[in-house]
Formats: C-alpha cells, structure tokens, sequence
C-alpha cells in the first residue's frame, strides 16, 4: 500500500458518505450539504489523477454554483415539504433493488475486463494543450462553440422559465 | 504505485448507482436533481480515469474535453431543472413529483 492508495481509500469514503447522505437523508438541506461533500470527493479524485484543471473547475462549477444554485431552489421552495413529510415514493424498493444489481453487475465486469492500461506520466503541458486543442479547427472547436451555445440557451431558458408571470 | 484503474471505475460505479438509487426513490423533485448531479460526477471520474490511464499516452485531450463537456451539460442541466422546479412550484405549490402528473394517462 503506497501513500497513493491510502489517500485514495480516504477520498473514496468521503464521496461515497456524502453521495449516501444525500439519497439517505430526510433533510432535504442536510442532502445538498453531503452533495458538496461528496463534490469534493470527487474534485479530490481528479487532484489524485494530476488533472489539477478539472479539479479547479469541479470545485468553481460544482461546489460553487450547482451546490449554491440548489440550496437556493430548496429555500425557495421551503415551505413544500417539511421535515416529517414521506421522503420517498413507493417504488423506492424497486429503485434500490435495480440500483443494487447495477452496482453489482457494474463491478463484476468491471473486474474481470483486462483494461489496456499504460504507465505514462503526465505531460507537464497538458493544461496548455487542452486549451489548444479546445480552439484547434481539428481538434474540439466545435463542441467548444455548441457548449457555448448550449449555456446561452440555458441561461435565457431558465429566466424565462422561472419568471413572475 | 499507482492506484489501479478498476479502483476508480469501481467507486464511480457505487456513485453512479448511489446517485441512480436517489433518482428513483425521492419524491421531492430537487432531491432527484441531486440523484441526477451524483450521476454525471460518476461519469466523470470514468471520463478522467480512462483518460489518464488509457489514452494519456496518445497525448490526446479527448477525455479531458469531454469531461468539461460533461460539466458544463450539468451546469445548463441544473440551471434548467431548477428553474422548471420553481415554476411547478410557483403553481402548484408542490415539488412532489408524483403530484406532478398532469400529463399521465
């Protein structure tokens, strides 16, 4: 066991805790509260991949606008549903039955398959050629362009959507 | 020593089925939305694993692109779904889904 797995099991159990306390828990607050916990987790996880980038944006992205955007909707909608109310519908031990057998189906495949993995460090320029690469004519400057497109559109949607009639 | 890359598709999986888990069994439409956020941060830990294992050595950036992809497809998601959520509830003054039904058979 090398330091990079201890801080992977570490990583690991604080995604995992915060994604299981925001289906488990009652609060509807307390669950966006563990949806930034396991966010971290995750951006944890992209730090131990040396994709320190990604890390950055999943916490700018994640933490600081989808988590707030979504304390937001439930304060707004407060009054809704409170504490005691019945938090799940009634197929819920349909839904976690098939949630179980994908997790196990998912992981005994996933063990078995033999991956083409190779050992290479990461470039040290790899930031600089990800942004080329996202404005390259032959690399991803389209889907650069329609994710800009896509945000316009979601941003004028939203408002109109949420607006006072 | 690097940590194995079935580790990190393995814990993606028990997020994804986490996430899958809360999408299913909420009511409240917002804890669903948060199913659904848990859903795409699994996806994206693959994206970002496959990447740095498998396709690093190619000097590609395909992985990384379309995780950010991904991101900001979660961002206009939340963005959207959150907006329709407040609606339904300036209206109906509800967020139970299943009160929400008025397009069922």
């Amino acid at each position: 066991m090398s330091m990079q797995h201890v801080v992977f099991i570490i990583l690991s159990a604080i995604a995992l805790i915060g994604a299981l306390g925001v289906v488990l828990n009652r609060r509807l607050f307390r669950s966006a509260l563990f949806l930034v916990l396991s966010f971290v987790g995750v951006a944890g996880f992209y730090i131990l991949l040396e994709v320190e980038l990604l890390a950055m944006i999943q916490l700018l992205v994640y933490v600081g606008a989808i988590a707030i955007l979504i304390i937001f909707a439930i304060m707004l909608s407060r009054q809704a549903m409170v504490a005691d109310d019945k938090v799940l519908n009634e197929q819920w031990i349909l839904g976690g039955l098939a949630a179980v057998v994908l997790c196990a189906t998912l992981v005994y495949v996933l063990v078995q398959v033999n991956w083409p993995v190779v050992e290479v460090t990461v470039p040290a320029n790899s930031i600089q050629r990800l942004g080329e690469s996202l404005v390259d004519p032959n690399g991803f400057v389209l889907p650069f362009e329609v994710a800009s497109v896509l945000l316009l559109v979601a941003l004028v949607g939203a408002v109109i959507i949420a607006r006072e009639k | 020593m690097q940590v194995p890359l079935s580790w990190y598709l393995v814990v993606a999986a028990a997020l994804f089925c986490i996430g899958l888990y809360g999408v299913l069994s909420r009511r409240n439409a917002i804890g669903i939305l948060m199913g659904v956020e848990l859903m795409l941060n699994a996806v994206n830990v693959n994206l970002i694993a496959f990447w740095r294992y498998v396709e690093a050595v190619r000097a590609t950036m395909a992985g990384q692109v379309f995780a950010i992809i991904v991101i900001t497809v979660a961002a206009a998601e939340a963005a959207v779904g959150l907006a329709l959520i407040i609606a339904i509830y300036r209206n109906r003054h509800t967020v139970d889904v299943t009160e929400a039904d008025q397009l069922k058979l």
